[in-house]
C-alpha cells in the first residue's frame, strides 16, 4: 500500500535513523548524502515507484538506479523496510560478507539495478534500460538519482544530451543538490548553477523543489509519469546532513562516520 | 620466526609531502586534482600554494586533459585521484593528451588495490598497473613504503616524460630508511639460493616476511623489491632466474596484466623458470577490512609461502630438497646443464 505523507515523513525518520547507526556500526561511510537523500527515496519507495519485493525480478516494475551510491545506506533501509530483505541485517554494512556492500552491489542484492560507485554511471544505464524498456513495450519507468557534484562528470552530460534528444519519456532524474562535494562546498569547487537550466537547455521537463517537503517531492516524482516526448530531471533542493543539526551544511561529514557519542546525538535530533 | 617490521606511514601520505617539499624548491610543480584531494593528500600543496593546485571537480577525463596542457606549457603537473578513476576514466586523455605527445605529466594514484577496504570494488583497483604499463613511454613504479614513495615522488619530478605512481590507503610497514630508487632498477632486500620472490607495494613487506617463514624450513628464498614495473630491471629477474631457478611474483593487482605478468614475459624471452604468482584472481573484491580482504583474496605472507613450496615442487631439479634444510654447496644450477 502507498502511504499518505504523514506516514513517509514517519518512514523518512526511520531511515534516518537506520543510516546513522549504520554507518557508525561500520565506522566508515557518507552520513551527509545519505541523510540529504533520504526524504526523496523515501518517498519512491513507499509510494511513488511500481515494484513488489515478493517478485523483485517482475518485468512490468519500475527500475531505480542510486548513481550516487556511496548514499547506499539510505537505499538499503528503504529497501529492507519494503521487504527486500531483513532489517535485522542493516547492521552489516560494510562487513566482509555482508550483502550491504560499502556501495550498492548487484552481484549480492539482485535488486539492485546496478552496482554504482564510481560517479557519473548511473543515467547511461537507465538510458539503456529505458530503450530496452520501450522496446518490451512496457509501460515502466527508470529513475536515477545523481549527486550534484556527480554533475561534474562529463559522462552525465553525455547522456543528459541523448536522453533530452530522443525523448526517452520514461526516465527521471533526481538531482540530489546538497551544494556539497567531497573536499568542499560545490560552488567552491566547480559551480553547477543554473543546474536546471543545462537539462531545460537538452530538452529536459525540469522540476525544481524543496526536496524536503515530502507532499512537494511526491507531486514532482508522480508528475514526470506523466509527461510525455521528454524526459524530467527534478532538481531536488536538499541539506547535506539533514536532521542533524551538527551534520547540516558541513562538507566534513560527507564521508566520515559518527562517533558511538555523535551517533547518539544524532539519533536525539532526528528522533524517533 | 617471521620478522616484526615498524609501521609508518601511507605511501598516499609520503606522496603529500614530497608534493610540498617539491613545491618549495620547483615553481614549475603544479597539481591537479578531481575532488579526493584530502584523500590523496594534494590538499597540503593546496594549501601552500594556491594558486598552483587546481581542483577540477568531479571529472577525472578533464582533469588528465588539463594535466597534458600544463605539461605542454612548461608546467610539471602531478595529477591525483583514486587509482580506479584516474587510470579507468582518464584513459583516452592518458592516451592522446600523454602518453601519445609524450607529454611530462606524472600521474600519482591514490588507492591502489584492495586494501581501501570497505567502500569495496568499485573503489578497488586490480587493474590500472596492467593498464599504465601498456602506455608506450610511460615509467610505472609501485612503491612499497613511505621512504620509497618520497624518493619516487621526487625522481619522477626530474625525469622528462610520463611517470605513473600507485600509492596506497593504509599505513605500511617501512621498509627503507632512505635511499635511492632509479627508474628501471630494483632492490634486493634478501639473498637466497632456492627461489626468488619479486614483489611491490604492500606486498614487499609479505615477501620478507614470507622469506623468514620459509629459513625457519631451510629453505632461502631471494627477496627483490621492483618497485619500478616498467622498465622492468630485467637484469635483476633474468639473474635471480639463472641462480635461483624459481620465482614467485607477489603484487596487489589482477594476476592477470601487472607485475607477474611482466615478470613472466621477461623470462619466457630470456631464461625461463617455474614461476607463480601470489596476486587477486580473475574477480572483484569486496567490502571488509583490509586485512580481512588481503587474507581472503590470497595476499598475505603465507599465500606466498604456498606458493614457494609450489614452485619448488615445480622446479626441474631443486637446488635445496625443500625440506632437508641442508643446501649443496655446489650443486649445479638446473639451467647451467
Ligand atoms: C568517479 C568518481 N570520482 C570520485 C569519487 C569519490 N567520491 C565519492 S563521493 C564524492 C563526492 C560526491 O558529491 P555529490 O555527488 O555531490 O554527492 P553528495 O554530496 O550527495 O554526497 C566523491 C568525489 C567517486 N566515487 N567516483
Amino acid at each position: 500500500m502507498p502511504l499518505t505523507v504523514d506516514e513517509l515523513k514517519a518512514k523518512a525518520v526511520q531511515v534516518r535513523r537506520d543510516s546513522i547507526e549504520m554507518i557508525t556500526a561500520a565506522g566508515s561511510g557518507h552520513p551527509g548524502g545519505s541523510l540529504s537523500e533520504t526524504d526523496l527515496l523515501v518517498a519512491l519507495w513507499f509510494r511513488v515507484l511500481r515494484h513488489d519485493s515478493k517478485n523483485p525480478q517482475w518485468a512490468a516494475r519500475d527500475r531505480f538506479i542510486l548513481s550516487k551510491g556511496h548514499g547506499c545506506p539510505a537505499l538499503y533501509s528503504c529497501m529492507a523496510h519494503a521487504g527486500y530483505f531483513d532489517p535485522a541485517i542493516l547492521p552489516t554494512l560494510r562487513k566482509l560478507g555482508s550483502p550491504l556492500q560499502g556501495h550498492p552491489d548487484r552481484r549480492f542484492i539482485p535488486a539492485l539495478e546496478a552496482s554504482t560507485g564510481s560517479l557519473g554511471n548511473g543515467l547511461s544505464i537507465g538510458i539503456g534500460i529505458a530503450h530496452a524498456l520501450k522496446l518490451d513495450k512496457t509501460d515502466a519507468r527508470v529513475w536515477v538519482m545523481v549527486g550534484d557534484g556527480e554533475c561534474q562528470e562529463g559522462q552525465v552530460w553525455e547522456a543528459a544530451m541523448y536522453a533530452g534528444a530522443h525523448g526517452l519519456d520514461n526516465l527521471t532524474l533526481i538531482v540530489d543538490y546538497n551544494k556539497k562535494q567531497l573536499d568542499d562546498m560545490v560552488k567552491h569547487i566547480l559551480p553547477m548553477d543554473p543546474l536546471g537550466g543545462k537539462f531545460a537547455a537538452m530538452n529536459w521537463n525540469v522540476m525544481e523543489i524543496d526536496g524536503h517537503n515530502m507532499q512537494l517531492v511526491v507531486e514532482a516524482l508522480e508528475e514526470s509519469r506523466k509527461v510525455k516526448g521528454r524526459p524530467t530531471c527534478i532538481v531536488a533542493h536538499t541539506i547535506t546532513g539533514k536532521g542533524v543539526s551538527f551534520m547540516e551544511n558541513d562538507p566534513k561529514w560527507h564521508g566520515v562516520a559518527p562517533t558511538k557519542e555523535e551517533c547518539a546525538k544524532a539519533l536525539a535530533e532526528i528522533g524517533a | 620466526m617471521v620478522r616484526e617490521l615498524p609501521m609508518g606511514p601511507a605511501t598516499r601520505e609520503a606522496y603529500g609531502a614530497a608534493l610540498v617539499e617539491l613545491g618549495k624548491s620547483n615553481p614549475n610543480v603544479v597539481v591537479v586534482d578531481a575532488d579526493l584531494s584530502k584523500s590523496t593528500y594534494t590538499t597540503k600543496f593546496g594549501k601552500e600554494f594556491p594558486d598552483r593546485f587546481f581542483n577540477v571537480g568531479i571529472a577525472e577525463a578533464n582533469m588528465v586533459g588539463i594535466a597534458g596542457g600544463l605539461a605542454h606549457s612548461g608546467k610539471i603537473p602531478f595529477c591525483s585521484s583514486f587509482a580506479c578513476f584516474l587510470i579507468d576514466k582518464g584513459y583516452d586523455q592518458l592516451r592522446i593528451a600523454v602518453a601519445y605527445p609524450r607529454e611530462n605529466v606524472k600521474v600519482v594514484s591514490s588507492h591502489g588495490g584492495i586494501s581501501i577496504g570497505e567502500d569495496g570494488p568499485s573503489q578497488q583497483s586490480i587493474e590500472d598497473v596492467a593498464l599504465a604499463v601498456t602506455l608506450p613511454g610511460f615509467v610505472v613504479c609501485v612503491p612499497s613504503d613511505a621512504a620509497q614513495a618520497r624518493d619516487l615522488v621526487k625522481r619522477a619530478a626530474d625525469h622528462k616524460g610520463p611517470v605513473y605512481i600507485r600509492t596506497g590507503r593504509p599505513k605500511v610497514p617501512t621498509i627503507y630508511t632512505g635511499g635511492e630508487f632509479p627508474f628501471g632498477k630494483s632492490r634486493q632486500l634478501e639473498d637466497g639460493k632456492d627461489l626468488t620472490i619479486v614483489a611491490n607495494g604492500l606486498m614487499v613487506a609479505e615477501a620478507l616476511k614470507a622469506h623468514d617463514a620459509l629459513k625457519d624450513d631451510g629453505i632461502t628464498a631471494r627477496v627483490i623489491d621492483s618497485y619500478c614495473v616498467k622498465p622492468l630491471d630485467a637484469e635483476a629477474i633474468e639473474r635471480a632466474s639463472r641462480e635461483t631457478g624459481a620465482l614467485v611474483v607477489a603484487e596487489e593487482h589482477s594476476r592477470i596484466g601487472g607485475l607477474g605478468s611482466i615478470v613472466a614475459q621477461c623470462l619466457a624471452a630470456t631464461t625461463p623458470a617455474p614461476l607463480e604468482q601470489v596476486a587477486v584472481d580473475d574477480t572483484y573484491a569486496e567490502s571488509g577490512t583490509p586485512q580481512q580482504l588481503l587474507e581472503k583474496y590470497g595476499l598475505t605472507w603465507k599465500h606466498i609461502v604456498a606458493a614457494a613450496r609450489k614452485v619448488l615442487g615445480r622446479k626441474a631439479r631443486p637446488s635445496t630438497p625443500p625440506t632437508a634444510g641442508k643446501a649443496e654447496e655446489n650443486e649445479p644450477h638446473p639451467f647451467e646443464v
